[in-house]
């Protein structure tokens, strides 16, 4: 092995170990990002039977809608990594067309939980209404504000895709994306179990 | 000798379709297990919602080993210690809560309610 090969694999290794950090420094950040979820649940598990003489959770989810909700989600994560695995064979073309499917299905997602808080809302179930509905709109609308904010990122790293190719900036990027994204997902099993399941028995 | 092994072994490496088919026919699967248990089971709802619980659990340790990875790292396990210290927190904080939260609420008495929605009406 020339030095010159030799110089080039202490150079790969020094960048893969730059990547690691990125990654670990993200993964602490959605680790951060788990408790603040956890007191949202904390606080939904404290006052959600406090409803002021106002709806329950019994009498306002419609778990069908919801349970599509959760698999038009899940389908996005699922596709999110076969955008991952597609960049790993570096091919461009197939890693936009996932994008563009997760970014669809995130976007199906988004809308079904807008359409269903305007339906609360117009009910005169608002989170002004009682202890329990403004447990229920700041969790989960704050997973609905990560869910944009991962929509919009995911936007620009189409754009960075099309435009610059998969160099090694744009892949780190798009791996720090994907970890976000199943984040969400995982974070969406406990609302779909904590709020709607068990606020379906009545709990 | 190229790059190209130094690259791919240096890669990515953890990531393979099979996974990601398995974990997402898995977490729809106990999706659909506990849309079935809440809608269509009858019994105590303290079981139900144990059972509930446990497949909630199931799949996130389902998606975080076969979506986020976690354990497949080599040498010092950081991630993985990182996850654990977040769930002893999240487990603090939530059961904590639930726990001083009912305390306070067992320990007040009706009348001492009373009072305090009064004073709270005066403002």
């Amino acid at each position: 092995m020339s030095s010159a090969t030799e110089t080039a694999a202490l150079e790969l290794r020094r960048e893969h170990e730059a990547t690691e950090k990125t990654v670990f420094g993200f993964w602490v950040y959605l680790m951060t990002d788990c408790v603040l979820f956890a007191s949202l649940f904390a606080v939904y598990a404290v006052i959600h039977g406090n409803t002021y003489g106002g709806p329950s959770g019994k009498d306002i989810f419609k778990l069908p809608y919801v349970l599509i909700e959760t698999f038009a989600l899940l389908a996005s994560s699922f596709t999110c990594g076969l955008a991952m695995l597609s960049m790993q064979r570096h091919a461009k073309k197939q890693v936009l067309f996932w994008l563009g499917v997760t970014f669809l299905l995130g976007v199906s997602f988004l809308c079904l939980e807008l359409n269903e808080f305007h339906h609360l809302v117009a009910d005169g179930n608002s989170w002004r209404q009682s202890g329990f509905l403004s447990s229920y709109f700041t969790l989960v609308g704050t997973h609905g504000l990560h869910i944009t904010f991962g929509l919009i990122w995911m936007a620009i790293m189409a754009g960075y895709v099309w435009k610059r190719g998969l160099t090694d900036t744009v892949r780190k990027r798009l791996m720090l994306l994907s970890l976000f994204w199943h984040f969400l997902d995982v974070i969406w099993i406990f609302i779909f179990t904590i709020v709607y399941l068990y606020g379906s028995l009545g709990l | 000798m190229s790059q190209k092994p130094l690259v791919s072994e240096h890669d990515e490496q953890h990531l393979s379709y099979g996974k990601y088919t398995g974990g997402f026919l898995a977490s729809v699967a106990l999706t659909f297990c506990a849309y079935w248990v809440a809608t269509h089971v009858g019994g105590d709802r303290n079981v139900l919602a144990g059972i509930l619980a446990l497949l909630a659990v199931t799949q996130f340790i389902v998606q975080m080993v076969l979506f986020l990875h976690i354990g497949e790292e080599r040498g010092p396990r950081w991630k993985l210690a990182a996850a654990a210290f977040m769930l002893g927190v999240v487990l603090i904080l939530v059961v904590g809560s639930i726990w001083i939260m009912n305390n306070l609420n067992y320990r007040m008495t009706p009348q001492q309610i009373i009072r305090y929605m009064q004073s709270q009406d005066n403002l």
